[in-house]
């Protein structure tokens, strides 16, 4: 108990109709890292809000180093020793990069700001994450990996006692958490205690010395991340027995079950510069091809191209064997091809309309402004699909803001449905959505192959890409490096090709 | 005093109240029947009506009467508004198409007929221009249309040539003071324009187009919603509207005054429109709140002619009426509001609480 | 360093614009070489000038203030009225500024505590200001003391006999100088961009957000109350109908002046070339005698329209 540095007991938060913490106990030790699981809505968000002063609690105690702490505000919370990078990098694009180390508590002579002490403390510490930067670049200049080191070169500035992770690496490629796991490593013999938060199991195991689980607002349990076998800890953060979770892990080969052998779609030397190196690339009805590689390999650009978000500049694309030119998602959809996009919330949803208007919204726009369809057809086809997607709420009429992760996932899934697509392009369908409506989608994807869709699917999680893909294309650096097909598709193999220049890329992330 | 027809008005209020009582359109009703009814009690002969050759005549219909450019102006601003942009040039624009119509008919001697065609032609282009800047080349909208704000009352000069331009062409002054039907001819060209907006965006799918782009552009355009074309449709159509009242407007003084026609429109209309009930983000939009809104705006100054409120004061009660919409509307003040009064926590929205995670 | 910072181009654009509207006035009018010109380019656009150093702050935390020719309407028959009972200047003019201030304030209290969007709050105080100008008083009033008759025109630097750099181009000078300042070397300044360019992420990152908001409107209630003051040195009078879309004028000079109105990016120095620029076309104008004085309003459009379109095409680029 002597080395606890945070110490939480029967905190409660709850918002007007929903618990959101009940009780919840939280301990982290010096020198420590500690994962916070959960699936969505299990109060990880609330109880992080909570202790860096967004949110105000109801009731139960916070001690940092054995003192009782109030925060109201981020700024507080710092004041007391907790420091937090944000999923989303939270700095200011439109500063530098030393300013946006030091903002808010600038050096400063009678109220003059001392920029020559900002750029010598922003070289500090980045030194201290071994970065090397000019801290005198425009922060929106730099990559996204560049600008979640800077927020943490940041949240180091001040002489944090606890830092908090929330989902750090969600952005990030595989070589960057590598090095931003080095940097927690180091931070973390330095004596701090870091808690992280994150949906991938991977680096949980990687990473963490232990891990606190919550579901539905209450404490689970805390557990010593060596001795919780994978399987136990899905069991616990959905609540359900490990027997379950296992029968998720099948894998779909389905090679047999493929129809025809001439592809619904087929790319040839398409490629677009600085986007993806020309490739070429086939999908045939009822068949699932995964898009593998890390994030910025090109995979989401891939996918770009062939919905004519962006232009190609090299290349043939078919489409049933005829040749055609796709200039915008509208010729596309017209073509009767469809894309859920990577950011559910900022591409997908329509945030205050129905989940009968988000469904409708693409068939009504393939038709026009001037052919809407009457309402009877849109509830009966936002009924449909809701009943198959499974969609949890209470009507059609619900505004799709108010549903959970996955059930917007569903809905978007039924808005292409609905334009009887014959490719669907699926960018991360199951990014930030919780385990159990994983599964579910992943089930949906197969029913879908096997009803005949042809479909693209692009996912981080190489286990995903394994269970549900025919075949796999890999690629790299923004160039196709690799092409798996049927039972010679494993995690290992990808892995391997993905991985193939660096080796230590994956025995930094398994250390 | 209390004659049947103003009980019978109360009563079908009372009932128009009772019926809206869960919907947007509630809330500017009722800030209406409160005016009124402050009116009522407190105004002599505020409700007073009268029957001359036909004509209706009195304070409410007064307020019909001179509320019908804010209104005509209102329903184009709505569809802009809920596009997520806004139109600040409005004004500008009725000074220029009252200049076109004052110019085409009093210097260049056109039929009324065509006159009218033109200034509104000129208009729609006007509203096409500020389309092609702001979904065309994807200016934010509050500047694009402020350069036509700030560059067109001098076209408007230019047109006129400085000069106030009178006419009395009987048609051209019929638009304004006019009566149809025993009411002014701009209720009338109101609802004609009303049930065309209507008809154009719930007869046909460019609401629902409209309300998508406004509420996410990025994910509407890849849903398949041709995002800058409904932009374009908005602005057009919103200097379509700015040009029918910019007839209205002319008519009314029987000549074209480049300085002062129109001037304030876009912000009364920008007023109703919010008051109407569509948020300055854009999304949802409601034609009917706007015109609520729009006859609150016209009712508020009227109230202040008849009870002598010197003209230039005006403004002031105006402003409260901006500063209650905005508190109204604002979710921090219902809250606020729910705290005061804890019994009623209903009314707060629960946080979108999944989303946190 | 070797390229031009993007942040910059529109700056530099605003920079080549005023010397070459300067050197086109040299070109066209033997007389628009003098020192008087210029002199005058800043007495006459001093309030204008003042107003929109407010307005640029305002603008680059990503708001709008409508307000400012309302309230300078209203601190001018303000100052008037009350000197003109009796109240000595300096007591009136701090009055004034006090009443500014916490105008702007409560608009930003308004904002802040209630998110409420700048558009309309200070729409609402557009309203209110012209207003209350009028219950003040409902015709304009000379001011007619001897601290306006001679303290003030003594405050002027004599350059050359017959040529003395009025007050209130001096003030509108010190206002530049003080808003620089304030701009790159307090806390309160970086705020200030911080929150126009990303309002959750300053927040996140410890700024407070809400108190550096009122304090924003603060500063412009005041600057528009000091550009009020400006006013009356340089009309000698008050008038509750004056300055009717000076708003606009503001706003055009901050955009011309490179500043981009979605906040976070720009510079007081150039909103005075902006301001500059609108007082070179208007003195232009007024050179060539056979021109309309709408043509001002045109040629501030046009100019509205190329910059936009510049700052448009640099930040399609510099972001994606």
């Amino acid at each position: 108990m002597n080395d606890s540095l945070l110490d939480v007991r029967g905190l409660s938060k709850s918002f007007p109709g929903v618990r959101a913490l009940s009780s919840v106990d939280f301990t982290v030790r010096r020198g420590e890292i500690h994962a916070l699981m959960g699936e969505n809505g299990a109060g990880k968000s609330t109880l992080i809000k909570v202790l860096t002063g967004v949110y105000e609690r109801d009731a139960g105690g916070t001690k940092l180093a054995g003192r009782e702490i109030f925060p109201n505000s981020p700024q507080e919370a710092e004041a007391c020793g907790i420091s937090t990078v944000y999923q989303e990098v939270n700095l200011i694009p439109d500063l530098s990069v030393a300013e946006n180390i030091c903002l808010g508590r600038q050096p400063t002579t009678f109220g003059k700001i001392r920029w020559g002490a900002i750029m010598q403390r922003a070289k500090e510490a980045l030194a201290r994450l071994e970065l090397d930067l000019d801290p005198s670049r425009q922060l929106g200049s730099c990559s996204i990996a560049i600008q979640q080191m800077v927020a943490l070169a940041r949240a180091m500035d001040v002489s944090a006692k606890l830092l908090i992770l929330d989902e750090p690496t969600s952005s990030l490629d595989e070589r960057e958490v590598s090095e931003l796991f080095k940097v927690i490593r180091k931070l973390r013999d330095d004596g701090l205690g870091i808690v992280f938060v994150t949906h991938f199991m991977d680096q949980v195991y990687s990473v963490t010395d232990h891990i606190t689980v919550l579901r539905n607002g209450e404490l689970v349990g805390e557990y010593l991340t060596a001795e919780l076998p994978r399987l136990e800890l899905v069991a616990r953060m959905i609540g359900k027995d490990a027997k379950d979770v296992a029968a998720m892990e099948n894998h779909d080969p389905g090679t047999h079950i493929i129809r025809e052998d001439k592809p619904f779609l087929e790319i040839k030397n398409f490629g677009r510069k600085g986007s993806i190196a020309p490739l070429d690339l086939s999908i045939r009805p009822g068949e699932v091809v995964g898009l593998a590689g890390l994030l910025g390999s090109g995979r989401t650009e891939t996918a770009r191209i062939i919905f004519g978000v962006d232009k190609p500049d090299s290349g043939e694309m078919f489409l049933d064997g005829e040749r055609v030119n796709i200039s915008s998602p509208r010729d596309a959809i017209r073509r009767r091809l469809a894309f859920t996009a990577e950011d559910r919330k900022v591409d997908g949803i329509i945030p205050n309309l129905s989940i009968r208007e988000n469904i409708v919204l693409a068939l009504q726009a393939s038709r026009g402004a001037w052919a809407k369809l009457s309402r009877a057809k849109q509830d009966e086809l936002a009924d449909k699909f809701i009943k198959a997607l499974r969609v949890k709420t209470p009507g059609p009429e619900q505004l799709i803001k108010n549903l959970s992760g996955g059930n917007q996932q569903k809905v978007l899934l039924g808005r292409w449905l609905a334009t009887e697509p014959r490719l669907i392009i699926l960018d991360e369908p199951t990014r930030g959505i919780d385990v159990g409506a994983k599964a579910e989608i992943e089930k949906l994807i197969s029913d879908l192959r096997r009803e005949g869709l042809a479909i693209l699917f692009i996912s981080s999680e190489l286990e995903e890409v394994v269970r549900t893909s025919q075949r796999v294309i890999i690629l790299r650096d923004r160039k196709k490096v690799g092409e798996l097909i049927g039972e010679a598709i494993t995690e290992h193999a990808i892995m391997s090709q993905i991985a193939a220049p660096t080796a230590e890329t994956k025995a930094v992330l398994h250390a | 005093m209390l004659s049947f027809s103003i009980i019978l008005f109360w009563v079908v209020f009372a009932a128009l109240l009772f019926f809206t009582r869960k919907l947007r359109i509630f809330w500017p009703l009722l800030a209406l029947a409160l005016l009124l009814l402050f009116n009522q009690l407190l105004t002599p002969g505020f409700f007073k009506l009268e029957l001359r050759e036909g004509h209706l005549y009195g304070t409410l219909i007064d307020i019909l009467k001179h509320g019908g450019i804010v209104m005509l102006v209102a329903l184009g601003m709505t569809l802009v508004i809920a596009t997520g942009g806004v139109d600040l040039s409005v004004g500008a624009v009725i000074a220029v198409a009252g200049a076109v119509l004052a110019q085409a008919v009093a210097v260049h001697n056109l039929s009324p007929g065509v006159a009218m065609l033109i200034a509104v032609l000129v208009s729609v282009g006007l509203g096409a221009w500020n389309g092609l800047l702001v979904a065309g080349i994807g200016i934010q909208p509050i500047v694009a249309t402020l350069i036509l704000m700030v560059a067109g009352r001098g076209i408007a000069q230019l047109i006129s040539e400085g000069q106030v331009i009178n006419f009395t062409d009987p048609t051209l002054v019929f638009i304004a003071n006019g009566y149809l039907f025993g009411l002014p001819f701009t209720c009338t060209l109101v609802l004609v324009l009303l049930a065309l907006t209507y008809a154009l965006t719930r007869g046909t799918a460019l609401g629902l187009f409209i309300e998508a782009v406004g509420d996410n552009d990025v994910a509407s355009r890849y849903a398949g919603v041709n995002s800058r074309f409904v932009k374009f449709t908005a602005y057009v159509f919103a200097g379509f509207c700015a040009g029918l009242a910019g007839l209205v407007a002319a008519s009314e003084i029987k000549s074209a005054d480049a300085n002062h026609a129109g001037l304030y429109a876009e912000l009364d209309a920008i007023l109703a429109v919010v008051i109407g009930g569509t948020a300055l983000t854009g999304g949802r939009f409601y034609l009917l709140g706007s015109i609520v809104g729009a006859l609150l705006i016209q009712t508020l100054t009227t109230t202040m002619y008849a009870r002598n409120v010197s003209a230039d004061i005006a403004p002031v009660p105006k402003a409260i009426v901006v500063l209650a919409v905005c508190l109204l509307q604002s979710e921090k003040a219902r809250r606020y509001l729910s705290k005061l009064f804890p019994r009623k926590n209903m009314a707060t929205p629960a946080p979108k609480f999944e989303a946190a995670s | 360093m070797n390229r031009l910072n993007p942040k910059y181009i529109p700056s530099a654009a605003t920079a080549l614009v005023m010397i070459a509207l300067y050197v086109l006035g040299c070109v066209l009018f033997p007389n628009f070489i003098s020192l008087r010109v210029i002199v005058n380019l800043f007495g006459d656009n001093a309030f204008l000038g003042i107003a929109a150093v407010g307005a640029t702050f305002v603008i680059l935390s990503g708001g709008i203030d409508l307000s400012v020719g309302a309230v300078i309407a209203f601190i001018g028959i303000f100052i008037a009225t009350t000197i003109s009972s009796g109240v000595p200047p300096l007591v009136a003019i701090l009055l004034a500024l006090l009443v500014g201030t916490l105008f702007g304030a409560a608009q930003g209290s308004l904002i802040r505590f209630f998110d409420l969007p700048p558009f309309l709050v200070t729409l609402g105080g557009m309203f209110l200001m012209r207003g209350l100008a009028f219950v003040v008083r409902q015709e304009s009033l000379a001011i007619k003391h001897s601290f306006y008759q001679q303290t003030i025109r003594g405050l002027s630097i004599q350059l050359a006999p017959r040529i003395a750099i009025p007050f209130t181009a001096i003030c509108l000078i010190a206002v530049v100088l003080v808003a620089t300042y304030v701009c790159v070397y307090t806390r309160f300044g970086r705020n200030v961009y911080a929150i126009g360019s990303s309002e959750t992420s300053a927040f996140l990152m410890g700024v407070p957000v809400g108190g550096t908001k009122i304090g924003i409107y603060a500063l412009a209630g005041f600057f528009s109350a000091l550009a009020g003051c400006v006013s009356t040195f340089y009309m000698q009078s008050g008038n509750p109908a004056s300055f009717v879309g000076l708003e606009l004028d503001a706003i055009a000079a901050v955009v011309i002046g490179g500043t981009l109105l979605t906040g976070g990016v720009g510079f007081v120095a150039g909103t005075l070339m902006g301001v500059l620029i609108l007082g070179l076309i208007q003195t232009l104008i007024t050179f060539q005698g056979n021109l309309n004085t709408w043509w001002t309003k045109i040629a501030i459009g046009v100019l509205l329209l190329l910059f936009i379109v510049l700052q448009k095409t640099i930040s399609g680029k510099g972001r994606t």
